[in-house]
């Protein structure tokens, strides 16, 4: 009877685990998915733009991708003849029905370029929490109905660390802990968060020098945990994420817009065009594997699938290198300017230029090819997300869903 | 009544009231527990966990506690305006969902209130047009010159659309009543113009009025401050001049003459015609490349006040009010914007003395040449102060 009672509990527990294994694996929580890279792992994505199940009016301009927690679809914006009205908006993902909305003033600076936003950061979720960060250097933590459970004023606390172009950084959550990077000419530093009380585990100093880039993560060998990596002009720092103890670091420069991407324990930095490295366990900097100038991203962040490198170029052609030697494999021309990172899933890569103009590419060994394209007839410039089967695209005033589910309405706030 | 006598009614009566007395007294302790908790908020997070609970559990208060919530805006910092914020939204998004009244008039009067807190004013005008939105409309006719700069800024829109339709309809009519309707819309400009603070109403009342003959001087209306006396140039070669602390910033004697960068340098007027009061030195003087400039003005004010010092520049900069260092930064050529920054500052009665300090690199771009900077006073609201009141007395004993 008692061993009957034992296996019908981890059989349960088992049961629940999946159930969250499953769940997890369908989220797009922070910039560029899950594990920062731009890829959804273990499932499947549109074909085709047939299919919009919806699409919602968003009461306020932004560049901050939207993520999917669950059963709902989260997205920020920023409103008002100075941007100092800050939204944090809540969708149905199912049938994309407002389920809630809250708004703040912003405490910091709210200057940007025209192009920008101050709702340019992605927000982050570990799941149980969103991270709303803006350009004023703002960041709400809201559970996932919308309950303020902190709020943090870093421009408040910092009133220096601004950028008269505006900020861009995204937040990163890992485990624990969340990593903000506020970088600019006047003052540069990283925090990690405890996300449960909003306060700093740690403090680091970093180059004081305007930079866009998003933390993003690397595997350490021996299985000890994530690293995150912190790029900037001066290079790449890669940091305990509990602590911002530096482990490692590159010093040749990088870009400040794309950020670098990673596949288990190899980065894919800008830097002298793409930058291939790799950390030898105990060594102070990585080994330099290659370099190829003609891999240089423009805005849009590099991404991997498989065994190439995809990155998209100031002319709007997307490159395919290969990941061992860098080597450039094929080229398709993708047209137009493009802000929003390209995305994956399978074999699949999905773009979106600042036209609106957006592309599915079947990503071959030795070529690419457009299975479909689609005029959202609006400025797009944030980086979309995928989950669920379905993709996510932020307009300059509407969200849309692509594929996935199945009810077809248009929402208004 | 159903039985009871006067002497049973009255003991039920007393022991309502006490109930009454009793649950109003525990519901508004726990109240002022929370919102103590909310404004205790500290600086890098500090209190914040302790400040999102009691913001949850101050959204659990009935709407009619909403006055109460809004008029604790006024003891609160920014952040704890936030915290007070996001349980209002939450109080009156449930309201909504159960269909439960908010209390209007209050919260009419609440709006109609200007020495309440401008951001709990804004807040309580939104829940009022979400509500009942003909009713909060009404309100803005008198909000043209409110301390609330987004109440404000709506009120100037309603003035500026009903201006244009006036336009309009006067387009349509013939002789005197296209007279009248001019004359009403030239009215409703110049009302507009008054309390225009933005500079995107600002552009667009002025048309209409300098088309109908009247002169604006922009550097007036935005109280940008164009004399100035200026010193310089002294080294900021390799930016280390920004950390440099040069006479000028130890005193203030104008005549004095110092060791510049190029020789001795003493103080000298210096002005600009600009309607954006931007003093541009690369123009005026010379864009010394690695170089810092002072430049000071006066600004009297007839009382004691807090204000804002609102400037743009492309370059790296410093300010002193009376002597007080009030903020710097170390930025080059990220662009200039009217009001790029706010100061927020306390100008005493009588006259001040503003030093700021301008620094230029070394950079060899094109686009890395501007040496210029605008500089204006103004409320919160950012309406220029108003200095030609008379100095109170404490100024004349100055």
């Amino acid at each position: 009877m008692r061993r009957r009672s034992i296996v019908r509990d981890i059989w349960c527990q088992l049961t629940m685990l999946a159930i969250v294994g499953n769940v997890c694996a369908a989220d797009w929580r922070q910039f560029r998915g899950n594990d920062a890279d731009g890829v959804l792992k273990g499932a499947a994505g549109p074909r085709s733009f047939e299919h919009q199940p919806w699409s919602a009016e968003l009461p306020g301009r932004g560049l901050s991708g939207p993520i999917v927690v669950r059963d709902r679809v989260f997205v920020t914006a920023a409103s008002g003849y100075e941007q100092d009205r800050l939204h944090v908006l809540c969708f149905d993902n199912a049938g994309g029905e407002p389920l809630w909305e809250r708004q703040f003033w912003a405490t910091g600076r709210t200057q940007c370029h025209p192009k920008m936003s101050v709702a340019t950061p992605t927000p982050a979720s570990d799941g149980q929490r969103v991270f709303a960060f803006y350009s004023s250097n703002d960041l709400a933590c809201l559970d996932l109905d919308g309950n303020l459970l902190w709020y943090r004023g870093i421009g408040h606390d910092y009133p220096n660390a601004s950028n008269s172009v505006g900020m861009a950084s995204s937040p990163l959550v890992v485990g624990n802990t969340l990593i903000v990077q506020v970088e600019s000419d006047a003052e540069a530093f990283a925090l990690g968060l405890d996300v449960e009380t909003g306060l700093a585990r740690w403090k680091i100093d970093r180059p004081r020098r305007a930079n866009w880039t998003s933390p993003s993560l690397i595997e350490r060998a021996g299985g000890e945990g994530p690293l995150v990596l912190l790029q900037s002009s001066a290079g790449v720092s890669a940091v305990e994420p509990g602590s911002g103890r530096e482990v490692w670091k590159y010093t040749e420069g990088a870009a400040t817009i794309p950020s670098g991407v990673a596949k288990g324990q190899q980065l894919y930095v800008p830097s002298h065009g793409l930058t291939a490295l790799r950390h030898i366990p105990g060594s102070e900097s990585p080994e330099l594997l290659w370099r190829e100038q003609r891999l240089g991203p423009a805005t849009a962040s590099p991404l991997v699938v498989g065994e190439q490198v995809y990155v998209i170029n100031s002319a709007g052609v997307l490159n395919a290198g290969r990941l061992s030697d860098g080597e450039l494999v094929w080229r398709l021309r993708i047209e137009g300017s493009y802000s929003a990172s390209p995305i994956a899933v399978g074999d699949l890569l999905y773009a979106v230029n600042e036209a609106g103009v957006a592309k599915i590419v079947r990503l071959g060994e030795s070529e690419g090819e457009i299975l479909d394209e689609h005029e959202f007839g609006q400025t797009v410039l944030a980086t979309p997300a995928l989950a669920g089967g379905a993709l996510y695209i932020r307009g300059e005033s509407h969200l849309w869903k692509v594929g996935g589910g199945t009810k077809a309405l248009n929402v208004a706030p | 009544m159903y039985g009871i006598d006067f002497s049973q009614r009255m003991i039920i009566a007393a022991v309502l009231f006490a109930s009454t007395t009793l649950a109003m007294v525990q519901a508004s302790a726990p109240l002022a527990e929370q919102l103590r908790a909310i404004r205790s908020i500290g600086p890098e997070g500090r209190g914040g966990v302790e400040a999102g609970r009691a913001a949850r559990e101050l959204a659990q208060a009935d709407p009619a506690a909403l006055p109460e919530i809004l008029a604790a805006f006024e003891d609160a910092g920014p952040l704890a305006v936030n915290y007070l914020r996001s349980a209002v939204e939450t109080i009156a998004d449930r309201a909504k969902k159960a269909q439960r009244p908010l209390p209007v008039g209050e919260l009419e009067q609440f709006v109609g209130d200007r020495s309440n807190h401008p951001r709990a004013r804004r807040l309580a005008y939104e829940l009022l047009e979400d509500t009942d939105p003909p009713r909060a409309e009404k309100l803005l006719a008198d909000m043209v010159d409110d301390p609330s700069a987004e109440l404000r800024r709506e009120a100037v829109q309603q003035r500026i659309d009903r201006a244009k339709e006036l336009d309009e309809q006067a387009k349509a009519a013939d002789g005197s009543k296209r007279e009248q309707l001019l004359a009403k819309a030239e009215a409703t400009w110049r009302e507009a113009f008054a309390g225009a603070v933005d500079d995107d109403q600002v552009k667009e009342i002025v048309k209409p009025l300098e088309r109908r003959g009247h002169k604006i001087d922009l550097q007036e209306h935005f109280g940008f401050i164009a004399d100035w006396q200026i010193i310089g140039p002294f080294d900021n070669r390799e930016k280390a001049g920004f950390q440099a602390a040069y006479p000028p910033e130890k005193e203030f004697d104008p005549e004095a003459s110092y060791d510049g960068q190029l020789g001795r340098v003493a103080w000298q007027p210096v002005s600009t015609a600009d309607p954006y009061g931007i003093l541009d030195i690369a123009k005026e003087l010379e864009n010394y490349k690695g170089s810092c400039m002072y430049l000071t003005a006066e600004v009297v004010s007839p009382r004691q006040r807090d204000v804002q010092i609102r400037l743009g520049t492309p370059n790296a900069w410093k300010l002193w009010v009376n002597g007080e260092p009030v903020f710097g930064r170390e930025e080059y050529h990220r662009g200039m914007k009217i009001d790029q920054y706010k100061v927020p500052a306390m100008l005493k009665a009588g006259s001040n003395r503003l030093l700021f300090k301008i620094c230029q690199n070394e950079q060899k771009e094109d686009w890395a040449q501007r040496y210029q900077f605008q500089l204006r006073v103004t409320d919160e609201a950012g309406a220029a102060i108003d200095t030609a009141e008379t100095p109170g007395p404490a100024a004349k004993s100055e």
